[in-house]
């Protein structure tokens, strides 16, 4: 996932490499499980790439599988949640978040019942399988969908707080997440809010506008950048949906150039949910929507499409360099 | 397995005269919305009368209990039969079914959690049985009493979601489950065996793992005794209905085009006196 410089400049922050969100994901459902019975987690023949094997084990009376049958997930999840169950669906996000999205639509987030939706291996988290396993679009068509919420956490620390927000919430949640190991990139001391992005690094040359994976890179280019005298900010917005548009609009009339990043496509993200936040407030900055492109996704591991489309301490420099010149 | 709901307040004769009722409010919600669906309407109207007024354990009062019994009409758009039903169980004022597609009005064309009664939103076929199912173990993990009903439509078999139901349901012997199916052999495009045909059901249904009774969905004392309990313990319910779309009224029975034909103010006038002379020979039958 990352180069050499990248790194070394990992180490120079003192970020600490963690497990991956999924693991982290799944450890915090199944500490909630045991304290709540009424959570229930719902797969699809995921429970193995859901990492809830070991849920499964400890608390069996609290999962239901429901075979490779997505509609059928997303319709017993909401149909759970409308007697009283906190049910969680777990389910990849590709297949979840396309062949489900009618369930999504109507019987979770029209019926307004609180179950929680968990595109497991989102993005391109999957890699080299594949444009049939890749979410680029799950951001895009649920942000388009009335009522509910879209978490995607950068790090361990947020995947944790936004399960236990989602475990909560009296209304629709959905959070998508990969599985390679992350960087922690929390201080302690760190509050999540839902709906609230989170300043990770002050500075008004350039903002990085950033959601899931690809924070840590905006937070190594920022920290690059600094080295040549170039101020970047950093934000990691994990709730796409609803935006903080506080922290956006902060950003874009004290920042020079604004610069997104996303694991998803261009189109109908983080960038354009952004975009239309700063214009319609009259706020005019360069800007860069950095995510992957409307063309076939280039084949790959995750780490590969990420460097492509230059989704990379070095990428994010460099293209927050040319929006300053 | 769940237990024997029935509520014998009301005789069959009464039943099928609040049938008739019930299909002239049915008749004219649609005729005062300028939409709807007709045929479907009525030919589950019967089902949903025996449901709601002799097996289902919910009421107004009752609708919030988390032990009440749970109905989804999957096949939503047939929701001008269920808001009548609804509305003469007291769940809102009969008066609002004049509102139906009406700007800024709750009473959408299809059923929605803002109406009184009303369980999920559901208008979208393929949808009702997963969320049965989701139901049904709910209750299942609890040890709750209650039971889940679930009303599709014939043509809405051909979604594929029904069948990754169908698995599910036998797969975890919900018995607390019913799901019925409004046999009446019409969609919108015809006949169910000419756009896509599913016969023979009841043996696909039994074929999935479900014990299935065959009736007549207009038959109070067949609809009772297969709705009023579970037909096998361990086993998820499939009552397939053989009904006749649009019911009642001689030029809407069997004619695909009132799938949502609207009546116009002649057709209105003879539906509902075709309706009316009904229920002057029913009063007539000792």
């Amino acid at each position: 996932m990352f180069t050499p410089a990248a790194k070394a400049m990992a180490e120079k922050l003192g970020l600490k490499m963690g497990r991956a969100n999924l693991d982290e994901f799944a450890a915090t459902l199944e500490e909630l499980a045991k304290v709540n019975p009424n959570i229930v987690a719902v797969t699809s023949d995921s429970r193995g790439s859901g990492k809830l094997a070991p849920f499964g084990k400890n608390l069996p009376k609290q999962i239901v599988e429901v075979g490779i049958a997505e509609q059928n997930l997303v319709g017993i999840t909401a149909g759970l949640a409308a007697c009283g169950k906190k049910s969680f669906g777990v389910s990849p996000s590709c297949f979840l978040t396309a062949r489900s999205l009618e369930q999504i639509k109507n019987d979770i987030c029209y019926s307004d019942v609180p179950a929680v939706l968990i595109g497991i291996s989102s993005g391109t988290s999957y890699g080299a399988l594949g444009t049939t396993h890749h979410s680029l679009h799950d951001l895009a068509v649920l942000r388009a969908i009335n009522n509910l919420t879209i978490i995607v956490p950068a790090d361990n620390f947020e995947t944790r707080e936004a399960i236990k927000f989602a475990a909560m919430a009296k209304k629709p949640v959905f959070v998508r997440f990969g599985k390679a190991a992350m960087f922690g990139l929390h201080k302690p001391e760190t509050k999540f809010e839902a709906g609230k992005a989170i300043q990770l690094r002050d500075g008004n040359d350039v903002a990085f506008i950033a959601t899931g994976e690809t924070v840590v890179h905006a937070v190594l280019a920022a920290a690059q950048l600094a080295e040549r005298g170039i101020q970047a900010r950093v934000l990691s917005v994990h709730t796409v949906k609803p935006l903080d548009t506080e922290a956006i609009l902060k950003a874009g009339r004290e920042c020079r150039a604004i610069v997104t990043v996303e694991e998803h496509m261009v189109h109908g993200g983080l960038g354009e949910a952004v975009a239309a936040t700063l214009l319609q407030a009259g706020v005019g900055k360069p800007f860069r929507i950095v995510g992957i492109p409307d063309e076939e996704t280039v084949p790959g591991a995750q780490a590969d499409i990420f460097r492509h489309y230059g989704i990379s301490m070095e990428g994010l420099s460099q293209i927050a360099h040319s929006l300053l010149k | 397995m769940a237990e024997y709901n029935r509520n014998d307040s009301m005789t069959d004769k009464e039943l099928q005269l609040k049938a008739v009722h019930l299909r002239k409010k049915t008749l004219e919600a649609i005729f005062e919305a300028g939409a709807g669906h007709t045929g479907g309407g009525l030919s589950c109207l019967d089902i949903l009368n025996v449901l709601y007024n002799r097996v289902l354990n919910v009421s107004p009062e009752t609708f919030s209990s988390p032990v009440r019994d749970r109905y989804v009409q999957s096949k939503g758009h047939s929701v001008e039969a269920l808001y009548a039903v609804l509305a003469d169980r007291g769940f809102f004022p009969e008066a609002d079914l004049k509102t139906i597609c009406h700007y800024q009005s709750h009473m959408v064309g299809h059923p929605t959690r803002h109406i009184h009664g009303i369980e999920m939103n559901t208008g979208a076929l393929g949808h009702g049985l997963p969320i049965c199912i989701g139901m049904a173990l709910a209750g299942k993990m609890d040890s709750a009493s209650y039971r889940v009903f679930t009303l599709l439509g014939d043509g809405e078999l051909a979604e594929g979601s029904n069948w990754e139901a169908g698995l599910a349901a036998a797969h975890y012997k919900l018995d607390n489950l019913t799901a019925i199916i409004d046999h009446n052999t019409l969609q919108i495009t015809g006949h169910t065996r000419d756009v896509m045909s599913n016969e023979p059901l009841d043996e696909k249904w039994r074929a999935f793992g479900w014990a299935v009774k065959v009736i007549n969905g207009h038959d109070y004392v067949q609809l009772t005794e297969a709705l009023s309990k579970p037909a096998e313990a361990g086993k998820p319910t499939c009552v397939i209905a053989n009904t006749v779309k649009g019911r009642g009224v001689s030029f809407m029975e069997n004619v695909a085009k009132w799938h949502h034909g609207v009546p116009s103010d002649a057709e209105l006038k003879q539906a509902l006196a075709e309706l009316d002379l009904a229920a002057a020979k029913l009063k007539e039958v000792a």
